[in-house]
């Protein structure tokens, strides 16, 4: 994990490097964390937004995707459903870009 | 040309600091440890290093920030007594598990509770198995000379590990002696610049510290660590050597005196080694062959040298600075103990426990425990393992 697992499995210990830093630059891309979330998750209502990227600024993970300075949809595979996002939102003349929606099983 | 002067331990440390010039000191005060913060200050605001001073609100923010800045890619060093050092308890094992060679002068004082200010070895022996490389220090040259040799040790490419120097509080923290100075120029080359592994502010180059290792990995982590201990000796040694070079003061792992022909013998650390060593020369012109063995590198523990050293003896006794709460022996017995076993001929053992909180070690406690070793040599029995000296009954 965390780039230290080889192609054919886990490190041995003579491989271990000091202190366990990570040398690889992005690597916790390799790994999925939104297979659980809090019960409420975040929708984008596009009209609202005004690409301020304050979402992708206070999202404590990687769940907001951004592409040639401008958001996209959320990347629910890295959500915790916090609702950060949302509360920081500024959204357009008083409507949220960012609201919280209950999750459906 | 080096410098005689008459001064106290904590100022020599304080003088080795200002002739490294550390990148970031973050410490917090706590007596006997702040008179050597208080005088580092003062090089740093009157302009004498460069080092960056952070002012915290206590010992875990102290060793947390130095854990950042050393990430960062500094050189870093903070300082602590008692209290303080139970403090940064939690974030001395992210140090080291991080491998920070981070440099921490222990001014040695009794932990509370009862609360008291004076010397003993309780606070670093808590410590002791925190993955801190311990160099242990006599007097005011010994804290000096094992201080500039510390950034050495730590930095090392083959170690990478956090480095604590202690003295006694007081007794060697306060009191003047004489000791001699090296050359700026001299220590600045010794030690010489600071080489980044891993630097976190190397932007070019992101990393990571600190991952989550569970059952997967962490188990080989901790081997791979524990394989790292096995280079710190030699280093150690390599660095003493280069050391002598330019001070012609020799170290070792530890101080053998009078040992080699002796037949009873005392391990004891820091200042009441000196005391001892008086009382041995008295019983050695009476013609009493004891000798004494003063651990210099305590963690990690040379075993096998100790044990060599220690193994021709008849009766042995461990003189320990703080008792192991809780109903065992003394934290120093237990390597003394280890280092014996294998051995199928190997010395008697006793353990006394001396000066708790400060009580002072004079020179008829020691000529006490000699008695004592004559005649758990002469009889073959140990009568009380253990057992407290110089206490009021």
């Amino acid at each position: 994990m965390m780039g230290y697992k080889d192609e054919k499995g886990l490190l041995g210990w003579k491989d271990i490097p000091p202190g366990m830093v990570i040398l690889e630059a992005g690597s916790a891309l390799k790994i999925k964390t939104g297979s659980w979330r809090a019960a409420y998750r975040p929708k984008w209502i596009e009209e609202n937004c005004i690409q301020c990227l304050l979402c992708w600024l206070y999202c404590p993970d990687n769940s907001i995707k951004v592409r040639d300075g401008k958001r996209e949809e959320f990347d629910y595979e890295y959500c915790k459903g916090c609702g950060i996002c949302a509360f920081e939102c500024p959204g357009k003349k008083g409507n949220k870009a960012i609201v919280m929606e209950e999750e459906v099983k | 040309m080096t410098k005689v002067v008459a001064i106290t331990g904590n100022e020599a440390v304080a003088y080795a600091l200002r002739q490294i010039d550390p990148d970031v000191c973050a410490a917090y005060p706590i007596t006997p440890q702040t008179d050597l913060m208080q005088r580092f200050s003062s090089f740093v605001s009157d302009g004498l290093v460069k080092t960056e001073l952070v002012l915290v609100e206590s010992e875990h923010s102290a060793l947390s920030a130095c854990v950042g800045a050393s990430a960062a890619g500094g050189r870093v060093v903070t300082a602590t007594s008692a209290q303080g050092l139970a403090l940064m308890w939690e974030i001395l094992f992210i140090a080291s598990g991080f491998r920070l060679p981070i440099v921490m002068p222990v001014v040695n004082r009794a932990l509370s509770a009862p609360i008291n200010i004076h010397c003993d070895h309780s606070d670093a022996m808590g410590a002791r198995d925190s993955g801190w490389i311990q160099l242990w220090s006599e007097n005011a040259q010994e804290a000096y000379d094992n201080t500039i040799q510390a950034f050495r040790i730590a930095e090392h490419m083959d170690i990478r590990l956090p480095v604590m120097i202690t003295y006694d509080g007081f007794i060697i923290s306060h009191s003047i002696e004489r000791i001699e100075y090296l050359d700026d120029e001299v220590v600045k080359n010794f030690v010489g610049e600071y080489k980044h592994l891993y630097p976190l502010l190397d932007v070019e180059k992101p990393k990571s510290y600190g991952p989550l290792i569970l059952t997967d990995l962490y188990h080989e982590v901790r081997k791979a660590y524990s394989e790292v201990y096995k280079n710190v000796p030699k280093v150690v040694m390599e660095v003493a050597e280069e050391f002598e070079k330019i001070s012609g003061r020799k170290y070792g792992l530890f101080e053998s005196y009078r040992l080699d022909d002796a037949e009873i013998g005392i391990v004891i650390l820091n200042s009441a080694a000196g005391t001892t060593k008086d009382v041995i020369d008295e019983y050695r012109e009476k013609g009493v062959k004891v000798g004494l063995l003063k651990p210099r590198l305590f963690r990690p523990f040379p075993y096998e040298e100790v044990g060599s050293a220690l193994k021709h003896l008849k009766a042995v006794c461990v003189l320990d600075r703080a008792d192991a709460f809780g109903g065992s022996f003394g934290p120093l017995y237990f390597d003394i103990a280890a280092s014996l076993y294998k051995f199928s001929d190997k010395p008697l053992l006793i353990n006394l426990i001396y000066g708790l909180g400060g009580r002072d070690y004079m020179p008829e406690h020691a000529a006490g425990v000699i008695e004592e070793l004559k005649t758990v040599a002469m009889t073959g029995k140990v009568e009380k393992p253990k057992e407290y000296i110089g206490v009021r009954e």
